[in-house]
């Protein structure tokens, strides 16, 4: 039972982790990609355009890899958590179904129209079908935030004596106080990545002495995008999202932040720190006192529960992960700021594109906001445990009751074996795309 | 309100069996007959054009199933869990296969994903169909043996195969006789629809052959149905009281021989759309009148102790059920907007459409 937990568990986190690589990245790319065709419409440069069509070759390449591997995230539902859609289907079966029908559709009909049909269409309709296009990814993530916000903070259900959770109010799947501010957190943190990427690729171009006007221009709109973005994933949202833990999770909380005991008079943050969890302490801990009582409450001296607190049946099972995970986002979001701050700066001074160090910086942070995306997700994931659905449902009560492990292990490990291959092509895929470039070519 | 749900999934599952069927078809095809480079390249782009909007409706059809019948969804899911899991590689498989063929030059690359897209293909429309012939079989709920269930009622587990590969054994397995029946059902129909789909949207050279191929394949489609008709009363001998009981199902039967005999008349349709229709025909009439001898069971059991799933006893709320019709039929209306106007434009021959590459 115990292995079939962890391999279940293992699977999901593998696939989910290896799936969100392609989502986060397209959902802030459509956006600015129809920046980048709006502009192109007022001020009729070529290299707007360009751009626009250049991103959305990266787009469909990204929508590919993100169809073939979403399917199986559905699919896990009920192959490996068949407890858990039996008992909550009535329920997240109604925000996953929409998914499909609002966004999907919407996303897959007008990419396809965007980049065969600018000749037949005409400008402005182009213009449209990528605000289709952005409107489907954003939908996307939508339901998926009301999905998962649902078993975060579950809301408009009632519980059958079998244990199955029924729907009693439609609209407070949509009112969920959780979904709102995880919903803007997670969408600006994917416009984080998509300006860390257009702002990559066109250092690589302006290093490269290779289309450089183009370079230049994906520099610049990373940069601000990338600045603006930075700035509001930390606050409001991300601020927003913490209180929001803090409030209806609070042994989750505790375990993030690694207190592990409460503090009478305010409670200290952490910067650095390795969770001893033998002795209950962090080791090599620098802290600052009283910030976190005073970012959560905006009062100094509040208390805040720490994790001695809590029964151990009710603290998430993996304690140093889930603050790791916490504490490798807030320091990546915190240096992504500083960095965007400078190259804006240098831009305004228009000294950006020739300081050489800040270039090979930017064209090398690329991983670090997908780490940043995915870090934040474990962060909530790992912090719902040990429940699926918050104080109500266990993890361990949600598996599949008639799969083996032996079974599970395979897939999984057949998982791996294809996702190697998948990213590996990704990859050539990409830098076939980036080495071709986006000038529109002659004839 | 189970109704509902019951024949909109149905639809949207059709749906997908006649789109994404024309792109498993395609590359049935493409692995058979397509010989020259130029017919490799426009057979392969008839399918790597549209194959991403038409998967959309699997997951759509997933969804509403997970919605409506969770405890269906849960049951079967992890019942078949290792064919599943193997559909879901074998989609990938093919996905990648359409999209990378063309991004390299060299034989060698393109021969690597157009093997990938033609094996997979085949695979896919194999185990559709085995996937079919579970569901018409009905699997051992419950895991029932010498007196004692080692599940819940309405869970069960199928392993790949049992050694017997009989549909009557007590525990059948996902592989037996009479699923790798339908399977073959599955792959010849879908074979004949990809046929009529290149066809209906290339110039390429084999298209008189084709028409050729698509009349021996009827035969032999003609062949198989009246087969798996004897043998499934063999398997299930109550399998056609359901029309018995409810005449008017006949038209969904109706409906198949419709295509079947429509086909064997390729050589002398002149509009190619006309084929396709045909074609699809056989989709629709196959899978509906499969779904109508079981109505309103979803999953028959093989065993007594254990009662079929049903869209009964396995459905979702009232109220669920009844709020989601206001979003879904929203939603079918959007959908209906996105395929007329995506068909309007990408109307007409693929051969010279920009891949976008």
């Amino acid at each position: 039972m115990e292995d079939m937990i962890f391999y279940d568990r293992l699977q999901f986190a593998f696939t989910i982790t290896f799936h969100y690589i392609f989502p986060q990245l397209t959902m802030g790319l459509s956006l600015l990609i129809v920046y980048f065709k709006w502009k192109y419409l007022r001020n009729k440069i070529e290299k707007y355009n360009d751009s626009a069509k250049f991103f959305m070759k990266i787009f469909a390449i990204n929508f590919t890899m993100g169809v073939v591997t979403g399917i199986p995230m559905e699919f896990q539902f009920g192959t490996n958590w068949a407890k858990f859609s039996e008992l909550t289907g009535g329920i997240i079966g109604q925000t996953l179904a929409m998914e499909g029908m609002f966004s999907f559709f919407l996303e897959s009909s007008f990419l396809a129209l965007f980049i065969f049909g600018e000749k037949l269409m005409g400008q402005k309709l182009h213009l449209l079908t990528g605000f289709l296009v952005f409107l489907g990814s954003w939908a996307s993530g939508w339901f998926i935030l009301a999905t998962n916000a649902w078993m975060q903070h579950p809301v408009g259900y009632e519980i059958l004596e079998n244990g199955k959770f029924v729907l009693e109010n439609f609209s407070a799947l949509f009112s969920n106080p959780w979904l709102l501010p995880a919903f803007l957190h997670n969408q600006l943190a994917s416009v984080v990545t998509s300006s860390f990427v257009v702002a990559s690729i066109g250092a690589f171009y302006i290093l490269r002495n290779k289309q450089v006007e183009h370079g230049k221009l994906f520099l610049k709109t990373g940069v601000i995008f990338g600045l603006v973005s930075s700035i509001l994933v930390a606050f409001p949202t991300g601020d927003w999202n913490a209180k929001n833990v803090a409030k209806h999770q609070p042994a989750a909380f505790a375990a993030m932040e690694g207190i592990f005991e409460t503090e009478e008079a305010g409670a200290e943050i952490v910067l650095i720190g390795q969770p001893n969890m033998v002795e209950k302490k962090l080791d090599n801990k620098i802290a600052v006192p009283n910030i976190l009582s005073f970012l959560t409450y905006q009062d100094w001296d509040k208390q805040i529960d720490g994790m001695d607190k809590f029964e151990k049946e009710e603290l998430p099972d993996n304690v140093p992960a889930l603050y790791y995970s916490y504490h490798i986002m807030v320091g990546l979001g915190t240096v992504f700021m500083g960095i965007m701050a400078l190259a804006a700066f240098l831009l305004w001074r228009k000294k950006l594109y020739n300081i050489k160090p800040l270039l090979w910086t930017i064209m090398f942070l690329v991983p670090f906001p997908y780490i940043a995306n995915l870090t934040g997700w474990y962060t909530a994931e790992l912090g719902r445990q040990p429940y699926l659905v918050y104080g109500l449902l266990r993890t361990s009560d949600g598996i599949s009751p008639t799969v083996s492990s032996g079974n599970t292990l395979f897939t999984l490990l057949g998982f791996v074996a294809l996702y190697m291959l998948l990213g590996l092509l990704f990859l050539v895929l990409v830098g076939k795309t980036i080495n071709e470039g986006p000038k529109s070519k002659l004839h | 309100m189970e109704i509902f749900w019951y024949i909109s999934i149905a639809v949207v599952l059709t749906v997908f069996f006649i789109l994404d069927g024309y792109d498993f078809g395609t590359g049935i095809i493409h692995l058979f007959f397509a010989k020259t480079e130029k017919d490799k390249e426009v057979i392969a782009k008839s399918a790597g054009l549209f194959w991403d909007s038409n998967e959309v409706w699997l997951v759509a059809a997933g969804g509403m199933l997970f919605m409506a019948f969770p405890t269906f969804y849960a049951s079967v899911f992890s019942g078949f869990y290792l064919p599943l899991i193997l559909v879901l590689w074998l989609i990938i498989f093919r996905a990648i296969g359409l999209e990378l063929r063309s991004q390299f030059k060299f034989q060698m690359w393109k021969d690597i994903w157009d093997t990938s897209f033609g094996v997979s293909s085949l695979l896919l429309a194999l185990f559709f169909g085995i996937a079919l012939g579970n569901i018409v079989r009905g699997v051992n709920l419950g895991g029932f043996d010498n007196g004692i269930s080692v599940h819940e009622g309405h869970y069960f587990f199928l392993p790949l195969w049992d050694g017997s590969f009989s549909p009557l054994s007590e525990h059948p397995g996902v592989i037996d006789w009479f699923t790798i029946i339908i399977g073959l059902i599955a792959v010849v129909t879908l074979a004949i629809h990809g046929a009529n789909w290149i066809i209906l949207k290339t110039n390429s050279s084999i298209n008189t052959k084709l028409k050729g191929v698509i009349f021996k394949l009827n035969i032999v489609l003609a062949v198989l149905t009246v087969f798996s008709l004897v043998v499934w009363q063999v398997v299930n001998p109550n399998s056609l009281d359901n029309f018995g009981d409810k005449p008017y199902l006949l038209i969904f039967p109706l409906i198949y021989l419709s295509g079947l005999v429509g086909l064997f008349f390729i050589k002398k349709i002149k509009k190619d759309s006309h084929a396709f229709v045909l074609s699809s025909l056989l989709i629709v009439g196959g899978i509906t009148s499969s779904l109508a001898s079981l109505f309103p069971i979803i999953l028959p059991s093989v065993n007594d102790t254990h009662e079929p799933l049903t869209i009964y006893n396995t459905a979702a709320s009232e109220y669920g059920l009844s709020v989601a019709i206001y979003w879904g039929i929203l939603g079918f209306l959007l959908i209906l907007i996105y395929m007329i106007i995506q068909k309007r434009l990408m109307k007409g021959k693929v051969d010279n459409m920009d891949y976008g590459h």
